[in-house]
């Protein structure tokens, strides 16, 4: 279902991922979150960065033990565990999050 | 995962003009996130898959070699490349990517996760996979 940013329409796969990463902007995590009725905090934006830069240089979403291993070691280990992911996207980091960032679905993710 | 299998993967295509190669990868990708014991094999014109400075813009193709490099985060520490099949195209382990895996244990030393093994080699570490995968 296509999404709606800033006035602008944005094409999805069917399961809610944006059909064209290149489109992203900020606004496309506030419109899905507000779907999600999430409210994004610093902690949520520093996650949703952390992942942009990931597939940025290895042209791929992590999958969610990856994201943790990758999150631990460049965050600390205070946040690089699931708990403290999943307390952040309750439907799972790797998935909600990474929709949230533009990108597709982790690979690695069934 | 109750039981873990040493599966194979091996790559004998050059990485664009087929699918076979981003295909490979994404397979290996999802076997790892299975925590399986995970080797990749490199032969005959799949040992281009791992040249360094790819430049894709000509064929309008995602360049997709930047993603071995996250082979090392999903632990797949074995990457076996074929010496023949370097040699009869004119190249070596210096045309390669350095891909590397992070030891833990050893507070995050890098450890190379390219080996170069002759054919002889080679035919004994299929022998010894227990699932392989030709791509």
């Amino acid at each position: 279902m296509p999404i709606e940013v800033n006035g602008k329409v944005l094409e999805t796969d069917e399961e809610g991922y944006l059909a064209d990463i290149t489109q992203w902007e900020p606004g496309v995590a506030e419109v899905m979150s507000k779907e999600d009725d999430l409210t994004l905090t610093a902690e949520h934006w520093e996650l949703i960065n952390f992942l942009r830069e990931y597939y940025e240089e290895y042209q791929i979403a992590p999958a969610v033990r990856v994201l943790t291993k990758a999150v631990g070691k460049t965050m600390g280990k205070d946040k690089g565990n699931s708990k403290y992911l999943y307390s952040l996207f309750p439907y799972g980091p790797g998935k909600q999050a990474c929709r949230y960032a533009g990108l597709p679905k982790p690979t690695g993710c069934v | 995962m109750s039981e873990t299998k040493k599966f194979m993967y091996v790559n004998r295509k050059a990485p664009y003009g087929t699918i076979y190669a981003w295909e490979a990868l994404e397979v290996v990708l999802i076997g790892a996130a299975f925590e399986q014991d995970v080797s990749l094999a490199f032969v005959d014109d799949g040992v281009y898959q791992l040249i360094e400075d790819q430049d894709t813009s000509g064929l309008e193709m995602k360049n997709f070699s930047p993603t071995y490099s996250a082979l090392g985060d999903y632990d797949v520490k074995k990457i076996y490349v074929e010496k023949e099949s370097l040699e009869e195209r004119g190249l070596s382990i210096d045309d390669l990517q350095h891909l590397t895996w992070e030891d833990e244990d050893e507070d995050y030393a890098e450890k190379d996760s390219i080996q170069v093994v002759t054919r002889a080699e080679m035919a004994d570490l299929f022998a010894e996979s227990e699932v392989m995968f030709n791509f």
